[in-house]
């Protein structure tokens, strides 16, 4: 009897130690294969984009969801690898304090209101990421919101005492080894076995994002600290800048790794959203600011014979400003440089550039900017002209003062346009050349981002677009990307190691990756 | 004694849980046309008035040690259960009043389950955890008509509850990343339902019997719907409320025969059929007038079993058993809620007669579920899109039971 009953009892134990197993179960260490690469110490080297910045802030959801992070969690799938370290943000609020100081904004979230639905900065809880407070060891994700391409070798960059003046980097400083460190030589202290590089993207963006307000450094000479924040980075000197990057985490041991190219920016929402012609006008309307700019033209052609221009010539110059407009659509009136051909410097848009995401569209839609700030005393004169009288010089001013085209740092001309896309198709030749050239894998992230642009990316919950707000793949700033965006860059690169490597790294979903984050906090 | 333990388990097709007798347990749960114990009063309460003793109680207990495992191989993701033990348990008492009435008392536990995966795992937009609790109280007549042939059965008492937490989506969180979910909480929900059965007897070895459980459908109304995690914004409309909610315990038509060998040994066989038909769908209507529909498509199911008994001493008896259960649940529609495939039971098991009066009964089984690659295709995501969720399934269960049976 009490046999039987210790009998069912040590039954009884067994059973709670057994469990299913698979015939092949994907969490034993040989089900998937690293081929010829090394994941067991990856080293992630970039920007904002290897950050895992998004919503205009580094917060820790973020963070989590950045493409090196999600990488790393599938490449511990495939082999033993080390922890994935990064120098994880103090709250989701996001936003940087500076000895307390307030130095970075919280992150962008979709407010839902009476006056609509927009972005706006979280105001649920306040940022409390102090720069001061020094992260203690080595980070793997050495993405640095911010860092252009030469900035991965700039000593100091991490220094502190220069976040304030700009001459270094707050996130940076947060985590730097020392007061001098590189972020390339922090990231080559770690020995990487295998890195990440994506990098050159700031090297044109900043000067995009500004609306153009540098300058194409297109001399190589030029010294880097010669350099505003908003220029584009010569392409002779990012070429020797990300070779340098490049040899020295392969000589460091990361003898496998993924480069990745630099988007277009006329791909990105911050530059597509706000369409150029959003000018919409009534038939009434379109006659009446067609009538406006024939006033200013007429206005121009009496001034220029009045400076002893010829008539025909001064009608030929005065003549581009009578522009037409029609019922619908229509382009807006940009500022250009003053010049002799255009005097006035102002002139309608052209149908390839381009208007910030940040532009004041509530100014385009209500007080004339982008055609004119037409005010009744203008109207007054405007009545006066087609009456036939003769305005005073003081009333002929206000008319040509009404022109309200869109500033230069709100939008991407033609020639801007031309520099960054000359200076980004010369970094991406030397990415790609580099990569052939180490032997490296390559992921056109270029490519990517266009997809998403045009066709958009199938997954299981429907197709991922640039669409800004709703398309998924970008967050509420416009340029970084959401954890789903993030996600499909993983799997992109995964895709280019397994196919350089002869790995079997697994992807992710990317249905179950957040977009953007709606909240009235 | 081992009301306090009322637990619930999963195995068998749906949230079926057939583990109402250790002696029938032990003979792959067959019992439709075997004369034993008391079990009869679940098994078909036709067969009350031949048990030889005025008054046969039989109760027991079994501890249902059940896990499921799930993998991705394109992603590489896994989850694994991680269910707490279930303990269905059994009372059957039956009184004969004379040679050809007895009366009896039956409260049993058939359907149930307890499923816990991880927090937040991949399929956690389908569930998080569930535990579904039903316990049936039924007082029971049987009566002897002629000598060759007998009926019984009675009405049944349902106090079930249930327990189920999901979270909204598959990436919905707060501003801290953390997954919203609802659990949604009913108990005390009560109905009524009934059984019957007739016990034919042709020949002095051989038994026939037929039995039917009828179905009833559990209304849960006005349970508890908790949101947690929930994003401040008018884009995710989540408040705590209540809600209304029908599941169905299909009803059950179990056929069978036993022969008696000779004086040690008895072959059994039963053959049950579960309409699960009734189960379309698992709808949950909040009282803000949100409904979730979670289409479950269920169909009807049938069970093989069968069973040997062999007297071999005045001491002890054994038994073991072999069952084929097919899973209501069909392609398409295999939610990690219940995660059935087609599996087989092997039971064994055995009775001690300490006294004359009073016996052990214990009862082992093992079921076994082949590997399946399976989808559940019918989940609507916010967006309106229909996102199936799939992988390859393992489930394992194992079940030690204990029981009593008393004669006076």
């Amino acid at each position: 009897m009490k046999n039987y009953i210790k009998y069912i009892g040590i039954l009884a134990l067994g059973m709670v130690a057994c469990e299913p197993e698979f015939e092949n179960p994907v969490d034993d260490i040989d089900a998937y294969s690293s081929g010829e690469a090394d994941f067991s110490n990856y080293v992630a080297l970039g920007n904002s984009l290897t950050a895992g910045y998004a919503d205009n802030a580094l917060y820790i959801t973020g963070q989590q969801n950045s493409y090196p992070n999600i990488l790393a969690q599938q490449f511990a799938k495939v082999q033993e690898t080390q922890d994935f370290d990064q120098p994880l943000m103090a709250d989701n609020a996001g936003g940087l304090l500076f000895n307390g100081t307030p130095i970075a904004n919280t992150r962008l979230v979709l407010g839902i209101g009476e006056s609509g639905t927009s972005p706006r900065n979280y105001t649920g809880s306040q940022p409390t990421t102090e720069v001061t407070n020094k992260l203690s060891g080595s980070f793997n994700n050495m993405g640095v919101p911010g860092a252009k391409s030469f900035h991965l070798i700039a000593p100091g960059y991490g220094n502190p005492a220069g976040v304030l003046t700009g001459a270094s980097n707050p996130y940076f400083a947060r985590f730097a080894s020392t007061e001098n460190a590189t972020v390339l030589a922090d990231a080559v202290a770690q020995n990487p076995t295998f890195f990440t590089l994506w990098i050159g993207n700031n090297d044109v963006l900043s000067f995009a994002t500004s609306g153009g307000l540098g300058v194409y450094q297109e001399d190589p000479t030029v010294e880097l600290s010669a350099y505003g924040s908003n220029d584009i980075t010569n392409p002779q000197v990012f070429a020797g800048v990300y070779s340098t990057l490049v040899d020295l985490m392969m000589s460091a041991g990361a003898e496998e790794g993924v480069l990745l190219n630099i988007p277009d920016v006329t791909n990105i929402p911050f530059f597509t959203t706000v369409p150029n012609n959003a000018l919409e006008l009534s038939a009434e309307q379109a006659a009446g600011l067609t009538g406006y700019f024939q006033a200013v033209a007429g206005i121009f052609t009496q001034f220029l014979m009045s400076q002893q221009v010829p008539a025909e010539q001064a009608q030929a110059i005065a003549s581009q400003y009578a522009i037409t407009f029609n019922e619908g659509k229509n382009r807006f009136i940009i500022d250009v440089p003053e010049t002799q051909t255009n005097p006035l410097g102002f002139r309608q848009m052209t149908e390839e550039e381009l208007l910030l995401l940040t532009i004041n569209q509530s100014a385009l839609r209500e007080q004339g900017y982008g055609s004119a700030a037409i005010t009744p005393q203008v109207m007054e004169v405007l009545g006066m002209l087609q009456a036939g009288q003769q305005p005073s010089p003081e009333q002929a001013q206000l008319v040509l003062d009404a022109v309200n085209g869109i500033d230069d740092g709100d939008a991407l001309d033609a020639s801007e346009l031309n520099d960054i896309n000359t200076a980004r198709t010369q970094y991406n030749q030397t990415i790609k050349q580099l990569a052939d050239a180490n032997g490296l894998a390559f992921v056109d992230a270029a490519a990517m981002l266009e997809q998403t642009a045009t066709t958009g990316v199938n997954y299981d919950a429907g197709v991922l677009t640039s669409t800004f707000g709703s398309g998924g793949a970008f967050s509420l700033d416009g340029v970084h990307l959401t954890p789903r965006g993030y996600a499909l860059v993983a799997n992109r690169i995964i895709e280019a190691v397994n196919d350089k490597y002869n790995a079997t790294v697994p992807t992710v979903n990317i249905g179950y990756y957040g977009t953007i984050t709606p909240s009235n906090d | 004694m081992v009301f306090v333990l009322a637990g619930t388990i999963t195995y068998a097709g749906g949230y079926r849980v057939g583990v109402q007798g250790q002696r029938a347990l032990a003979m792959g749960h067959t019992g439709v046309a075997v004369v034993n114990s008391a079990e009869l009063g679940f098994f078909n309460p036709a067969g009350l008035v031949y048990l030889e003793n005025q008054l046969t109680i039989s109760a027991g207990v079994s501890a249902v040690f059940s896990e499921v495992a799930w993998q991705n191989e394109s992603t590489g993701a896994t989850a694994r259960t991680d269910n707490p033990a279930g303990t269905p348990f059994y009372f059957n008492a039956s009184y004969k009043l004379n040679e050809n009435l007895a009366l009896g008392l039956s409260i049993y536990t058939p359907y149930g389950s307890t499923v816990e995966w991880e927090d937040d795992w991949a399929g956690s937009h389908l569930v998080n955890n569930i535990k579904l609790q039903a316990i049936y109280i039924q007082p029971l007549v049987s009566y002897k008509i002629a000598d060759f042939v007998s009926v019984g059965g009675g009405p049944i008492f349902v106090t079930g509850s249930v327990n189920f937490n999901r979270n909204l989506s598959r990436t919905l969180t707060n501003i801290d990343g953390e997954r919203s979910n609802v659990t949604i909480d009913a108990s005390g929900v009560n109905e009524w339902g009934w059984s019957a059965g007739a016990l034919f007897t042709p020949t002095e070895d051989l038994r026939v019997g037929v039995n039917y459980r009828s179905e009833i459908i559990m209304n849960a109304e006005g349970g508890d719907a908790d949101f947690e995690n929930i994003p401040n914004t008018p884009l995710a409309p989540f408040s705590d409320t209540t809600f209304d909610a029908q599941l169905p315990l299909p009803a059950e038509l179990t056929v069978g025969l036993s022969y008696e060998l000779n004086e040690k040994w008895l072959l059994a066989f039963d053959f049950n059929r579960t309409y699960w038909g009734v189960y379309e769908s698992l709808d949950i209507k909040f009282a803000n007038g949100v409904v979730s529909e979670n289409p479950r498509g269920y169909e009807d199911a049938n069970t093989w079993r069968f069973g040997a008994q062999y007297i071999a001493t005045d001491k002890l008896t054994l038994r073991a058993g072999y069952y084929l259960d097919q899973s209501p649940v069909q392609p398409g529609y295999f939610a990690p809620e219940t995660p059935r495939n087609d599996s087989m039971g092997f039971t064994g098991g055995l009775s001690l007669n300490v006294t004359s009066r009073l016996a052990i009964d214990a009862s082992f089984a093992y079921i076994r579920f082949d590997e399946v690659d399976a989808s559940y295709d019918h989940y609507i995501d916010e967006n309106g899109q229909n996102v199936p969720f799939g992988g390859t399934y393992k489930s394992v269960a194992f079940i030690p039971g204990l029981g009593v049976t008393y004669k006076l």
